[in-house]
């Protein structure tokens, strides 16, 4: 009745975690959970989205393997959560991208890198290349500010609809059309979910990764991580801002809001990434997804690389080595971009889209007056 | 090897073990446990258990309102039918109330009150992520507290001058090592996964029984010490004993085997003829009585038939029932002897008086002319498809043990208390709980008498 083994697997799960329901304290997957009685495919991919991988429910359960019923949350909802990125996937031929994804990724990024280098040679001479450029405009001297804008511009406007669709697929999935009329409350309730990160506390310690001592920083890298990349947008959009509305050319002056923003923005770049893959490599292996481990550190490490070049640009810029750099820097932001609706960073989207149907669901839950979901009455537990 | 003498030897590891050990490490004593499981299987029952009934004045963060020391008195012996030390019992649920805060300290978190859909919100606390997470916080601050702590280490020896402990004989591995100690406190639990002993009172039967909690608890430390001349306290019959999912495992099912709904349906036995009230009470307060009455049928063995009207309302459990279009279906499946089943079914049917079915209070629903009868939620059995849980006595814990007085010093055959030999949690439970269960008591029994042993020993070892 389910579409794969890992959904099936997940299925026994979930009917062995209602009926123990000790975890549901724990974050929103087991309240989610104890609404159902039996598990869609849906059903499970909307709870393996809504799972943080936090490693606590592995920890507390007294059927976690080696107990012969085998019950590894973590992991399977990972598993589940990687098939769902895949299912969920615009258009549908790129799906395969997720199976080997780390090497796609890798073969990409160094394609762009070559056919930037290789345009900027090719369209200048090596003098322009290999020379020194500074002063308002300097960029734009190896490539022209509109061809810049024009490729991730429409590069751009190509991710967002990609992920668009994949939105719409995944909100479809969960069943959260056409039941889920959404309210100002639940989405205020959901984004404060997410960029809290509550979830991502092991119920109050802290996140379990490598043993069950509660002692991991992984929410710490996250937000490093996540805010980085949040200033460093801002960067460019306030960049984009300056050369539109006030004729402002980049490079910018390093008191400057673009430079200021995307430098703050680069360092939790920086060591966001390198948290996280350290506790990718710490993890306890049975809470690990292995075969999509790739995906994992190959996105990683694109947000490492994005941020490490876009540094070294920032201080190398008025040197020889300012064209190299740039290349380099636009290529790898180049694949970030064209890869992003075939990687790990779906699954901030997808979470994000759980957190505010469980919002949701969690208010009609405890609001008297709503009569489609009622599902706790005459639930009584005899410990 | 030879082993450095410590203060406290600690025999077990689950709640009132690290109670007890975190007790004497905060006093400044040196304690070493040991634990028979090997570290997933640490803790004993403590890994299943959920939440611990303490007496408070107030409601908190976690309890819904107040239960003042004398309601938890009188529920004691409503459930025990007066079966308990009535002085260790007052003494146990008035340092209950400290006992939140305590065990709080010690790292354990416990959840908000959850909106009454438990019926326990008012008088247990609940353990946020249940036993195991309690038990892993309780083993996080012994560890960081410098308490010394062995797997797969099984006491089978006891040295003793008179009733002053010495040493234990501990076997790791393929060794018996020599482990002295200033004083001793046994808190390593029942004797339930111990078939032969269980056999002892209940005979061959026994062989039937399903176990609900760890395999490591077969009583070594007990019979070590009732052998010892300690003095036994309760009967070997006497156990927690629920009707559970005959298809469960034989060790370690937990939770989630339990069945709650046998208020909402009838249960038949072998010969497909039902045996007791379904219907009697609410089923927490029933819970406990089922264990023994499918004890009584033949093989141990007993259904709960039910139909497609009453399907959602109890706690889903691990396997599925049983399913069929008709009764004679059934009890193919079940087999049962389909006339013999019918027969009862119809039976009961035309015995069932219409009344207001209301699934959470003692309604009206109840036959007439039948016995045995159903006293509530009887509704006929005629909306298909047809459903069946097999069930067999499920045990949780036993009652025989080791009688101690108030200070969890064993009591020996004498009449007077050991010198420096402790006893804590289901080892000594029945001293409290003579008989029965409230949810949530065995715990309050293993933190209780757990600090007192611990700071007992180390008061005797730092003499």
């Amino acid at each position: 009745m389910h579409s794969s083994e890992t959904l099936k697997e997940a299925d026994r799960l979930m009917t062995i975690c209602n009926s123990c329901r000790y975890c549901e304290g724990l974050c929103a997957v087991f309240p989610a959970m104890e609404l159902r009685r039996s598990f869609t495919d849906g059903d499970l991919n909307y709870l393996a989205n809504l799972c943080h991988a936090c490693g606590a429910c592995y920890h507390d359960c007294q059927f976690s393997p080696p107990h012969e019923f085998n019950v590894n949350v973590p992991r399977v909802m990972a598993e589940v959560r990687a098939e769902s990125y895949q299912s969920y996937a615009w258009p549908h031929f790129a799906r395969g991208i997720f199976e080997r994804n780390g090497l796609a990724i890798a073969l990409l990024t160094a394609l762009s890198i070559a056919v930037f280098i290789g345009g900027f040679v090719g369209w200048h001479d090596p003098a322009v290349m290999f020379g020194k450029h500074t002063g308002e405009g300097a960029f734009y001297r190896l490539m022209p500010h509109n061809a810049m804008a024009g490729l991730f511009g429409a590069i751009s406007l190509y991710v967002l609809l990609a992920l668009f669709m994949g939105f719409r697929a995944f909100w479809k999935d969960i069943g959260a059309v056409p039941s889920v009329t959404l309210d100002s409350r639940s989405l205020f309730t959901a984004l404060h979910d997410v960029l809290r990160l509550r979830y991502l506390d092991g119920g109050g310690v802290g996140c379990f990764n490598k043993d069950e001592n509660p002692t991991d920083g992984r929410r710490l890298y996250h937000h490093l991580t996540f805010y980085g990349f949040a200033l460093c947008f801002a960067a460019t959009s306030v960049a984009t801002l300056y050369h539109y509305l006030l004729g402002r050319e980049a490079p910018y002056p390093w008191y400057d809001l673009p430079v200021v923003l995307g430098a703050l923005g680069g360092i939790g770049l920086l060591i966001g990434p390198v948290g996280l893959m350290k506790a990718k490599f710490l993890r306890n292996p049975m809470m690990v997804d292995k075969p999509r481990l790739g995906m994992d550190t190959a996105f990683i490490a694109m947000l490492f690389l994005t941020s490490l070049t876009g540094l070294l640009l920032l201080v190398l810029r008025a040197t020889p080595a300012m064209g190299t750099l740039l290349a380099l820097h636009l290529g790898i932001v180049f694949s970030l971009f064209l890869t992003m609706p075939y990687g790990k960073f779906v699954h901030g989207l997808y979470r994000a889209v759980a957190l505010v149907r469980y919002a949701w669901e969690f208010r009609q839950f405890n609001a008297p007056a709503a009569a489609d979901v009622k599902p706790k009455e005459n639930i009584k537990i005899a410990a | 090897m030879t082993w450095e003498i410590v203060d406290v030897l600690i025999a077990g590891g689950g709640n009132a073990a690290l109670c007890a050990a975190i007790s004497a490490r905060r006093q400044g004593a040196s304690v070493r446990i040991v634990e028979v499981a090997p570290k997933f299987y640490r803790g004993g029952n403590t890994r299943h258990t959920r939440n611990m009934r303490c007496a408070h004045d107030s409601a908190t963060e976690t309890l819904t309102g107040p239960y003042p020391e004398e309601e938890f008195f009188e529920d004691l012996l409503r459930v025990t039918g007066g079966n308990t030390n009535q002085e260790l019992a007052r003494f146990m649920i008035s340092e209950s109330k400290e006992m939140l805060d305590w065990i709080t300290e010690q790292g354990v978190r416990f959840q908000p009150s959850l909106g009454g859909t438990l019926g326990l919100g008012r008088t247990n606390s609940f353990f946020l992520g249940g036993g195991r997470a309690m038990l892993n916080a309780l083993y996080r601050t012994a560890e960081a507290l410098g308490v010394e702590i062995h797997y797969d280490a099984e006491v089978v020896g006891l040295e003793r001058d008179g009733d002053e402990f010495q040493a234990a004989r501990v076997r790791i591995g393929e060794s018996v090592e020599n482990m002295p100690a200033r004083s001793f406190i046994a808190a390593a639990g029942g004797f339930e996964a111990n078939i032969d002993w269980l056999k002892q009172g209940w005979g061959e039967i026994a062989d039937n029984f399903l176990i609900r909690g760890t395999p490591y608890n077969r009583g070594g430390v007990l019979r070590l010490l009732l052998d010892a001349g300690a003095q036994p306290n309760g009967d070997v019959t006497q156990c927690h004993a629920v009707a559970i999912d005959a298809r469960a495992p034989k060790f370690d099912g937990g939770i989630i085997t339990r069945l709650d709904c046998v208020v909402f349906g009838i249960v038949v036995n072998r010969n497909a003829e039902r045996f007791y009230d379904e219907g009697e009470d609410i089923w927490p307060k029933r819970y406990a009585i089922w264990g023994r009455l499918v004890a009584a049928q033949p093989e141990q063995i007993a259904y709960i038939i039910f139909d497609s009207r009453s399907l959602k309302l109890f706690m889903p459990s691990l396997f599925p029932p049983i399913r069929a279009d008709s009764i004679s279906e059934l009890a193919e499946k079940l087999d049962l002897d389909p006339q013999a089943l019918n027969r009862t079914v119809t039976t009961f049917n035309a015995s069932v008086r219409d009344g207001d079915f209301d699934s959470t209070v003692l309604d009206n629903c109840h036959t007439e002319g039948l016995s045995p009868p159903k006293s509530h939620w009887a509704r006929r059995l005629e909306t298909p498809p047809y459903y069946a849980f097999p069930v067999r006595p499920g045990i949780t814990f036993t009652y025989l043990g080791t009688k101690v007085n108030r200070e969890a010093r064993i009591m020996m055959q004498d009449g007077r208390p050991a010198t420096n030999m402790f006893a804590a949690g289901e080892i000594m439970a029945g001293n409290v709980l003579g008989q029965g269960y409230a949810a949530g008591i065995g715990m309050t029994i293993g933190s209780v008498f757990g600090r007192v042993a611990g700071k007992g020993a180390a008061d005797y070892a730092q003499q």
